[in-house]
């Protein structure tokens, strides 16, 4: 039994990734959903699935949670979700969006119904967050705004001790104080080094400082996949004036918008997008103008140009 | 030292009941269907049958004030005349035939609460898998680690088991009702029920007959619950008609073309082996075709009704082919709708 304990503790969850995705590739009648996407996520991190409207992240994310059949290579903690779902659910957690809990079902019956069935679900717990809500155990999900729906959501799944979580779009509809405190209550009372957490989210900016890695995709492919503390090694984005917007053209900027008062803001990479440094040093920028680190949506907007062209 | 640090990750597991879980989220949900619907049926036909009761006793205090009735040796039930009186003068054959006609009148009130049955399990099962893709609280149920089988079954299950159990309890308390009912009637006569009533007619009986013929309503509706569930799995939209119309155009197309006398079969043979089997299986003593009466003694006036349920009869639907011919076509059809509910993908 000991022997068994420290066997396990002997290799961390953290060293081998959570998830493993090689060439996953799934096709709808009309269009390719996913096409050869490649990726890993390690574990103890938390990362956003960044694409617009229709590039394939929820397809990935079934593709994940074993919901639909698709081809290619795929490893969540060590198993494939198309064979072994029903262990891979010890594990896993995930939230839909909002709408998905069923409209007759009590707060107190939900709570039951997920302690009978979850072997890591710890009632204590759920209830200690439904506590600071505005929920009674007698309500019906039918009675529950929007927001209250999400809150009961989160207080579930956040009671239950599983090593990845998975969030498809979960404050879609919510005003900007429930969305707030969804975040930060997944930050300060569920997030730790064992867990790890993927998420989708149209809100690029409310998610970016509690990110740690960000995956872009488009048309079914991953296009950029780093850390974000990397961002800022290999992005820059440089406040050019008028008289010097030649000068910083010939760099290349991945992106340019314009200011009032004749300034422009311009995006560099530091890499082509093949991968290999495209020669623009940190000095010859700082030359043309004030320099910072790009926001996520700034980024996003710039990477995925031409996209509904 | 290092383990017990590390150990905090070890995660806290505590035992489930899934099934039991399962079955019990089945019932919250439908809880108008399998337990309401059969218990206010069950107590509308009793105040119906109490207020045809007391209209009759006004009409018959009427008649009797009149002094026109002319009462005759059936019509034992309702009327003015003294019932301890009457009953001592009744022959045998006459009290084997008011037995019975007390027996089916019971059977007729218990009938109610089952009758309901037919409709909320149908309707539950043809609703259930399709319901839950088209509001996406699927994707609730699928986020827990429940698999496909355990929750179909678990549909299943309630469909032919905990449905038709809530409904007989419904049918055994509206009987009982019924008793007390003409138990006052009979006392306001001034017989005595417990002699003309209780000692004379079955009930006791006539509920572990009901009782008795659960697990045979169970197995017989099987292929009716499984085609049902199927198409619910199925179907993108309008799960019912589906339903409804593939046999049902299959039964004409079979008719039209005489496709059965290739098998030297009737064509009666398809609709009642195939058609009604898929659709009208949830129906109690649909099974009564494949039955075998030889033990039934008195299949003459009121006691033939009573002799349906007779547990010889009930229980030898179990010796015929038909019957598990259908149970593992429903199991088949259940094993698809497993199938289809994992892989279903609601875009």
């Amino acid at each position: 039994m000991n022997a068994l304990h420290v066997e396990n503790i002997a290799t961390p969850a953290s060293t081998a990734p959570v998830v493993v995705a090689r060439h996953l590739r799934k096709a709808y009648k009309n269009k390719v959903a996913l096409d050869g996407t490649t990726f890993e996520i390690p574990a103890g991190r938390i990362v956003g699935l960044i694409g617009p409207n229709g590039a394939g992240k929820t397809t990935a994310l079934k593709a994940l949670l074993g919901l639909i059949p698709f081809e290619g290579e795929l490893q969540v903690m060590g198993r494939d979700p198309r064979t072994e779902r029903d262990a891979l659910m010890q594990d896993v957690c995930f939230i839909a969006d909002v709408a998905v809990l069923p409209r007759w079902m009590r707060v107190r019956e939900a709570i039951e119904f997920v302690a009978g069935v979850h072997p890591r679900f710890d009632r204590a717990r759920c209830e200690r967050f439904l506590a600071n809500t505005g929920l009674k155990p007698q309500m019906r999900v039918r009675e529950l705004s929007k927001g209250m729906i999400v809150q009961l959501h989160l207080a579930l799944v956040m009671a239950i001790d599983a090593r990845l979580l998975v969030l498809d779009e979960p404050t879609l509809g919510l005003d900007i104080l429930y969305r707030k405190q969804f975040y930060q209550r997944l930050l300060e009372d569920y997030f730790d080094e064992d867990k790890t957490i993927i998420v989708t989210t149209h809100q690029v900016e409310e998610i970016e400082h509690i990110l740690t890695d960000v995956m872009f995709i488009r048309d079914g492919r991953i296009v950029l996949e780093s850390a974000m503390e990397d961002l800022g090694e290999r992005y820059t984005e440089v406040l050019v004036n008028a008289d010097s917007s030649d000068a910083a053209r010939v760099l290349k900027p991945i992106d340019e918008r314009n200011l009032p008062f004749g300034k422009t803001v311009m995006l560099f990479d530091a890499n082509t997008p093949s991968g290999t440094p495209s020669g623009v040093t940190r000095a010859q920028l700082a030359a043309l103008g004030e320099t910072r680190v790009p926001g996520l949506a700034d980024l996003f907007v710039a990477v995925m140009k031409g996209t509904y062209a | 030292m290092n383990a017990v640090t590390e150990n905090r990750h070890v995660p806290v597991v505590h035992p489930t009941h899934k099934f039991r879980l399962l079955l019990r989220r089945e019932f919250w949900e439908h809880r108008g269907g399998f337990l309401w619907a059969p218990v206010i049926a069950g107590a509308i036909i009793l105040v119906l049958s109490v207020m045809m009761i007391l209209v009759g006793e006004v009409a018959a205090r009427r008649a009797s004030a009149d002094n026109t009735l002319v009462i005759e040796n059936e019509h034992v039930t309702i009327n003015g005349l003294d019932l301890g009186a009457l009953t001592s003068k009744l022959s045998a054959e006459d009290m084997r035939q008011l037995a019975g006609a007390i027996d089916a009148s019971l059977l007729m009130v218990a009938g109610w609460p089952l009758v309901v049955l037919t409709f909320v399990v149908f309707f539950y099962c043809i609703g259930t898998l399709y319901d839950e893709r088209k509001d996406r609280s699927v994707l609730f149920w699928k986020s827990l680690p429940l698999s496909d089988a355990e929750t179909v079954l678990s549909k299943a299950f309630s469909a032919t088991v905990v449905a038709p159990v809530l409904a007989v309890g419904a049918a055994l308390a509206t009987m009982l009702g019924f008793l007390v009912v003409l138990s006052i009637l009979v006392l306001a006569h001034g017989g005595n029920p417990i002699h003309l009533l209780w000692g004379l007619a079955n009930p006791f009986g006539l509920a572990a007959q009901l009782i008795a013929s659960i697990p045979v309503y169970a197995l017989w509706s099987l292929p009716t619950v499984g085609w049902l569930l199927l198409c619910s799995a199925w179907s993108r939209s309008k799960p019912f008609l589906w339903a409804f119309m593939i046999p049902v155009f299959a039964g004409i197309f079979v008719s039209m073309f005489g496709f059965m006398h290739l098998f030297n079969m009737e064509t009666g043979w398809f609709w009642q082996n195939i058609v009604a089997r898929l659709l009208l299986g949830t129906a109690p003593l649909s099974w009564v075709q494949v039955a075998h009466f030889e033990n039934v003694q008195h299949f003459d006036g009121p006691a033939a009704v009573v002799s349906l349920i007779n547990p010889a009869t009930v229980w030898s639907s179990l010796l015929t082919p038909q019957l598990w011919i259908g149970v593992l076509a429903g199991a088949a059809m259940i094993f698809a709708a497993i199938r289809l509910r994992r892989w279903r993908d609601e875009g």
